[in-house]
């Protein structure tokens, strides 16, 4: 597994030129082109919005402000899309990058690398859009805990990566496995503070769910940075976030040697 | 590790492991209820694809692989590549290995060629500032100066190849791996990357070359391996190997030509089982009448005479049977040589003789026999009968043998079907079986058309050879 480890690393340079490939393939004859990076998360924001604006009330948590809705639902919404597309993408990575590991001396885990990689891209372009919604609804300046935000995408980085690659190899065997986790990941998204602020669950859940919600769920504490750093412009949860790292950490730990023990089964497989 | 050596292969095997449909499901649950994913992926069946192989390649040789489908000649190239492991063994390369297994399986079909070739590139162990170097030669050789910036999706199968060959070989590796890659392209291409293969050789590169072109095998390899079942049958001088294993193929030609010799008579005979539930077709009665499978086949043997062929091509294709009245009938049909061997794969320019075994239940004073050889379009090679060639006959009683000698079988390489016949001058048919033996003819030359016309090559003065061909005498 080191030894898999090191060869990785060698692989820099073609992660780097997969990346790139991707993200240019992704919208290579469409009119609109690169902006499409900027227009998606503007178009899932405005559904959202009219959403929650028309039909429902934003819900409010103890203590905590959620207005304007349309931010703080941006704030969680970004990170979401990165998460949960990442591990789409990666689960079906080695299925289509099927050629490349049966053709060529290609390391596996280069292709969920790359899918969590070029969402994370998309995920960074979609953040000066966010910049700029928050001038045209708020007055006040960006807080200085907005400097935190690196630490917070460490964390989901880590995270990420744990579950990609696990799921990628799990996916190769088990075809099965992307259309359970298209499922899982909507449970997911609403076991997350994403549409809710975190407060707002203690108040009215089950103790089970708030357990749920409010200890169990990594992507909850990692959710949670991105609102206190951004949105509510507060210290990062300090505690919380380090052992979620330590978990994710576990988790990538896990998933790259469950990877690379299916690793010599791909070539047969996909 | 000897010095010199570049490749090692040390006793190498390969299972391939398959699974039910069922075992799948089973294995999810577990998976997920007993969490022992790794106990449950025990396969169903295995497959060895390769078993125990050993062989060593010296830097700067060239290494065929050559064996029939399934011997696992890719799957050995895959194991020197690395891209599979072996189950067993160890394959060993000294210095950078560059493999023409899957040209262009990187290429994304949205993005430019361009842009493909330097992923390309990079997937293949370049380096960005490698390829920028390469890049006009790569596409130079490619031909694709005019299209490197189109998307890759838009290029003919032909520029896909001629792209993904001229990365794979811009490489510069010390150690190059070629698949039968060479099946796509024309022509001219082709002997462009057999060139550029030819000048890897002189500068003392190692190659392994798998291929069916036997010929090219014989022209650019120093030593052959033949595969047979997994197996290592034997390595050694290209002459030596491929004849051993042009004999091989020829044997197990022969086998299945014999089998299905013996498989379409028992099929002529069920159908003309059913055949004679119908009303008993008299002596006298028209032959049309005869219904089934011949419908006014009774043209005089074989279906040659222009009129015959055009009619026949344009009514009934070439199609396997027998009919006929039986009153003389064909018992046998063998194909002897020289030695009066029954064979069924002769090699161009060998003696044939066509031996059929009659036996006619009642004495007949109007009969003529025939033969015709066919190739697999339906097309006569040739065809003639004591009739054509004005013998008359007299009579003919109980058992008797026909031979047909052909000192020198000029057919060129291919399948042949045998029509044989017993028929009356006026073509009403005795006995008719049509293309229920088959034979092959195999030739170390690729000439081409129907039949070898006899000839010799002959040159003034000014012509000179390096090295002069020509068609053997048969028999060698």
């Amino acid at each position: 597994m080191w030894h898999s480890f090191r060869n990785l690393l060698r692989h820099r340079a073609l992660i780097q030129s997969l990346v790139a490939r991707e993200l240019k393939a992704r919208y290579r004859g469409s009119v609109f082109g690169f902006l499409w990076s900027f227009i998606n998360p503007l178009l899932l924001l405005a559904v959202y919005t009219t959403v929650f604006m028309t039909i429902f009330t934003p819900p409010q948590g103890e203590g905590v402000d959620t207005q304007p809705y349309a931010l703080f639902l941006f704030c969680g919404l970004l990170p979401w899309t990165w998460f949960s597309a990442s591990l789409l993408d990666a689960s079906n990575s080695l299925l289509v990058g099927g050629n490349l590991i049966k053709k060529l001396l290609f390391p596996a885990e280069v292709l969920p690398i790359v899918s969590v990689l070029a969402n994370g891209v998309h995920f960074l372009l979609g953040l000066p859009i966010y910049f700029l919604f928050w001038f045209v609804f708020k007055t006040d300046a960006v807080s200085l805990h907005a400097l935190w935000l690196p630490v917070v995408m460490l964390v989901q980085l880590v995270f990420t990566l744990g579950l990609a690659l696990f799921l990628a190899a799990l996916a190769v065997h088990f075809r099965d496995i992307r259309d359970i986790l298209a499922n899982v990941l909507t449970l997911w998204f609403f076991m997350t503070p994403i549409i809710y602020p975190l407060s707002f669950v203690a108040e009215r859940a089950p103790w089970q769910i708030t357990w749920v919600i409010g200890y169990l769920n990594p992507m909850s504490h990692i959710l949670n940075g991105y609102h206190t750093a951004i949105f509510a412009g507060e210290l990062i949860p300090w505690k919380r976030l380090p052992v979620t790292l330590a978990v994710a950490l576990l988790l990538l730990f896990v998933g790259y040697f469950f990877f690379d023990r299916l690793r010599d089964s791909f070539p047969e497989e996909v | 590790m000897p010095a010199g050596a570049a490749i090692i292969i040390d006793r190498v095997s390969k299972q391939y492991r398959r699974f039910a449909h069922t075992h799948r499901f089973l294995t999810l649950k577990s998976a997920i209820v007993g969490g022992n994913m790794f106990a449950a992926l025990a396969p169903d069946q295995i497959f060895t694809a390769l078993d125990d192989v050993s062989a060593t390649v010296e830097r700067g040789e060239t290494f065929g692989v050559i064996g029939g489908n399934g011997a696992g000649k890719s799957t050995l190239l895959k194991i020197i590549a690395g891209t599979t492991k072996p189950t067993t063994g160890d394959a060993e390369v000294k210095g950078k290995i560059s493999a023409l297994i899957e040209l262009g399986a990187g290429f994304h079909p949205e993005i430019s060629g361009r842009e493909n070739v330097f992923i390309n590139g990079i997937m293949l162990g370049l380096t960005r500032a490698e390829i920028t170097e390469r890049f006009d030669d790569i596409v130079a050789f490619a031909e694709l100066e005019e299209f490197i910036d189109a998307p890759v999706k838009n290029y003919s199968s032909g520029m896909y190849m001629r792209l993904g060959f001229s990365v794979a070989i811009h490489v510069d590796p010390d150690v190059l791996l070629i698949d039968e890659v060479l099946a796509v392209g024309d022509e001219s291409y082709v002997h462009k990357c057999l060139d550029k293969i030819a000048e890897f050789k002189r500068r003392g590169k190692t190659i392994l070359f798998v291929s069916h072109g036997l010929e090219t095998v014989n022209r650019l390899c120093d030593r052959v391996m033949w595969l047979r079942d997994g197996q290592v049958q034997v390595i050694g001088d290209p002459p030596r190997v491929i004849g051993a294993y042009r004999s091989w193929v020829a044997h197990k030609e022969e086998e299945s030509l014999a089998a299905g010799h013996q498989r379409r008579l028992e099929e002529a005979a069920s159908d003309e089982a059913v055949e004679e539930q119908q009303p008993l077709v008299g002596e006298d009665a028209p032959t049309a009448a005869q219904g089934g499978r011949a419908p006014a086949e009774e043209a005089p043997t074989p279906d040659l005479g222009a009129e015959g062929a055009d009619k026949q091509g344009a009514e009934a294709p070439y199609e396997p049977g027998r009919w006929g009245s039986r009153q003389v009938s064909i018992e046998e049909i063998r194909l002897l040589d020289a030695a009066g061997e029954q064979r069924y794969v002769f090699a161009c320019g060998e003696p044939m003789t066509i031996e059929m075994r009659l036996s006619a239940a009642k004495p007949v004073e109007d009969f003529v026999f025939g033969v015709g050889i066919f190739n697999p379009n339906g097309v006569c090679c040739y065809g003639t009968n004591t009739d054509i060639e004005k013998f008359e006959a007299g009579s003919l009683t109980g058992e008797a043998t026909v031979r047909v000698v052909i000192p020198e079988l000029n057919l060129i390489e291919g399948t042949y079907y045998l029509d044989a016949a017993v028929h009356r001058r006026d073509s009403f048919t005795y006995d008719y079986q049509r293309g229920l033996c088959r034979f092959r003819t195999t030739s170390t030359v690729g000439d081409v058309g129907v039949a070898r016309l006899q000839h010799t090559w002959e040159f003034d003065g000014s012509v000179v050879w390096q090295r002069t061909g020509g068609i053997a005498p048969a028999g060698e």
